[in-house]
């Protein structure tokens, strides 16, 4: 085999690698890639250390990309005899397996993302003998059509992993509300004064008229969501759900509550939707617990309230309003909350029964002052919500709250 | 223009001199601020006397305060400068009346001081005969993220960049309060060229020296018995703790009402000045206020045995 053939196979399989990064969700571009090739070109192939610092320089710019790059090398440049191989002008023997039930959620995407392209890829090379074929049929389109109706608490681990998966790719559309800036739109109802004159110093004659009109930006995200155990599957997807939301948009704040609160805002910044959860779970200490929705309520207005609800932001209450305590201040702070916040909506997964109606006490109590009542328990209700907070009403026009089912649908 | 302090000590006097009350912390950070020429950066309740920090430092300092009050939506035209539009445009049609063709001539002239609205930033940075003034940034926490992110440049290098003019700099770095009522969390980057102090509310002694110095129309009988009071409020589980400010004013309103203590009617007609929630004020009014006052009069009557004894 020659020079170039080897060095191109070398590329290929950097382009393999950048790939299955990039599906696993770093953003690695085409330029990346050539860098990366020069690079180990330039840094030449000694060890394996070498090698993987050498491309980690180049493909990992954030603090929060180290683990999956981690994870995604050692699983990729899996044969230790590789770069002896490589060497010795040898193809690189790449392996992709499914990994084992018990590892890491992590792992699981990433093997997601090195079969999503191994299939395409050998499709497209044509070269699929030299290389183990292992396609896992999951995600198809017709399955991710049931998902969409699937209740999660009925769904097997995969199918809840697919819809995570699903989940991270839901884009909030974000709503806006009119700012007091400004911004150049010729378009615009207002005179802008100083592009004006400085435009007429430019021109002769008539003096042309700049306009500008208020710039647009989302109001503050506040969730509530409630980890008891009555809760417990739902609140898990829930928790992707916030977590994609709070690395689409700034100005989230979530907070968990069983027993009592938790803030776990930080928590959540981190990138990584699975070290996110692990830290979430690290810090929470109250999972799938009893609830004490009126203490927590409490907590929150009395603590937090002024803190993060300025500005005007929309509360999302992820509950199923059953309380373990009695009603006892629950409907008080509820109309505190409401009252402290543009928009109160209520997520409640017990809704996809037909025939819901909020029976127990703490229910009842809160949903007289809830703006707006939806499910949450599946894709399709997730993607009601998005469209709901995409015309999210202005705080003039809340409805009379008693009993405003709205958002409805059959799951 | 009266010297800065030179040690804590100092600054605590100079605080005492302006008729407040601050405690050693506080001190120490103010002289701090003031020995290194770093901005203060005071957070805490509404009501607890961070404004006040600024006033009395322009006042016993003998500089002139510069005001910035937030708000949403706060820009660099209604923070640093604007342009004076109207005799801009005068000043173009008089150009022209005049025959005079150099645009860029025109362009110097009226994009130059003359034509410059100062606002309280730029203000800030001007030479005072008085000496540097206080720059007080009030309540930050109101404004948006752009505008904390255009603070860090003023802040750090005490400039401000006009496009048409140039750069202004300080001649001598004014001395910067910043407030914030913790609405929203103020970016670490701003926060990091600061000293930070939390103002909390005061203990029973220093409320009772803090309203002693405001309200000197008060018996000293009431001023105990309001501090005594609100001080067990506090301990209560209230939406909104009343702060110093409200005791202040309080008391003020019980003057009025001519109270030389407290009694049960007098609390609960005039307990708006304490408290601003309804339902903090339906809590308390009545049986509640009733009790709380019941335990006071005992406390203060064990101090004042203990008092005795002692002499």
């Amino acid at each position: 085999m020659t020079e170039t053939a080897t060095s191109s196979r070398l590329a290929q399989n950097i382009l393999l690698f950048a790939r299955t990064l990039r599906a696993a969700g770093l953003p690695i571009g085409p330029g990346k890639v050539i860098d990366a090739v020069e690079a180990v070109k330039a840094a030449g192939i000694g060890t394996r250390d070498d090698f993987y610092w050498t491309l980690h320089a180049v493909f990992v710019q954030r603090r929060e990309q180290r683990e999956i790059f981690d994870q995604a090398f050692h699983i990729f440049w899996k044969n230790p005899q590789f770069l002896k191989r490589m060497m010795s002008m040898l193809l690189p023997q790449l392996r992709y397996e499914q990994p084992d039930e018990d590892r890491q959620e992590m792992a699981m995407r990433l093997a997601e993302a090195l079969q999503g392209d191994r299939a395409a890829d050998s499709m497209a090379e044509g070269e699929a003998d030299e290389e183990e074929l292992e396609i896992d049929a999951a995600m198809t389109f017709s399955e991710r059509e049931i998902l969409q109706s699937m209740d999660f608490e009925k769904m097997t681990t995969a199918e809840l992993a697919a819809s995570k998966k699903a989940i991270a790719a839901l884009k909030l559309p974000i709503m806006e509300v009119p700012t007091r800036r400004f911004a150049a739109d010729s378009r615009g109802r207002r005179v802008d004064m100083r592009a004006t004159l400085r435009a007429s110093l430019r021109s002769a004659g008539a003096i042309p008229l700049k306009l500008k009109s208020p710039k647009l930006r989302h109001p503050p995200l506040v969730i509530l969501c409630d980890i008891s155990g009555s809760m417990s599957r739902y609140s898990r997807m829930a928790l992707h759900f916030v977590h994609a939301i709070t690395n689409d948009r700034d100005r989230v704040h979530t907070f968990l509550f069983g027993t009592r609160l938790t803030n776990i805002t930080r928590d959540l910044r981190q990138r990584d939707v699975d070290l996110a959860l692990d830290r979430v779970a690290a810090h929470v200490k109250d999972w799938s617990g009893g609830t004490r929705i009126g203490h927590c309520l409490h907590d929150f207005n009395t603590k937090w309230s002024r803190r993060v609800l300025g500005q005007g932001a929309i509360v999302l209450l992820i509950s199923d309003g059953l309380d373990r305590e009695g009603v006892e201040g629950l409907e008080e702070e509820m109309v505190r909350l409401q009252k402290s916040c543009r928009r109160l909506i209520w997520l409640n997964p017990l809704l996809r029964y037909e025939a819901y109606r909020p029976q127990s006490q703490g229910a009842k109590a809160m949903i007289r002052h809830v703006d707006d009542f939806r499910p949450i328990h599946n894709l399709a209700s997730m993607q009601d919500l998005a469209d709901a907070l995409r015309q999210a009403a202005m705080r003039s026009d809340r409805p009379a709250s008693q009993g405003t089912i709205g958002g409805k649908r059959a799951a | 223009m009266a010297a800065l302090p030179a040690d804590i000590d100092q600054a605590q006097a100079l605080l005492k001199a302006g008729n407040y009350v601050a405690d050693r912390s506080l001190a120490t950070a103010v002289f701090l601020a003031l020995k290194l020429g770093r901005p203060l950066f005071l957070e805490g309740e509404a009501g607890v006397g961070k404004t006040e920090i600024a006033k009395v430092l322009a006042e016993t300092l003998s500089r002139n305060l510069v005001r910035l009050q937030c708000y949403e939506g706060l820009d660099v035209a209604a923070a640093v400068y604007e342009w004076n539009y109207a005799r801009q445009m005068i000043e173009i049609r008089l150009a022209e009346a005049a025959h005079e063709e150099s645009k860029e001539r025109i362009a110097a002239d009226i994009f130059s001081e003359r034509f410059l609205i100062k606002r309280p930033l730029l203000q800030a940075l001007e030479p005072d005969p008085k000496g540097p003034p206080v720059l007080l940034i009030d309540e930050l926490d109101r404004t948006d993220e752009p505008f904390e992110a255009f603070l860090l440049e003023l802040l750090s290098d005490f400039q401000v960049t006009i496009p048409e003019i140039g750069v202004v700099k300080a001649a001598a770095k004014p001395i910067v309060v910043i407030t914030s009522n913790r609405t929203r969390e103020i970016h670490d980057a701003l926060k990091r060229r600061c000293f930070y102090y939390w103002v909390d509310y005061p203990d029973a002694e220093r409320e009772l020296a803090i309203l002693r110095a405001k309200v000197p129309g008060a018996g000293m009988d009431l001023s105990r018995e309001v501090v005594a009071f609100v001080q067990k409020l506090r301990q209560r589980d209230l939406f909104k703790l009343p702060g110093v400010a409200e005791t202040i004013d309080w008391t003020d309103a019980l003057v009025q009402l001519d109270q030389v203590a407290l009694t049960t009617p007098a609390i609960d007609s005039s307990l708006g000045a304490l408290l601003k929630y309804q339902d903090d004020i339906a809590r308390i009014r009545g049986s509640e206020a009733a009790a709380i006052l019941e335990q006071v009069r005992t406390d203060l009557a064990a101090e004042a045995a203990k008092r005795l004894l002692q002499h």
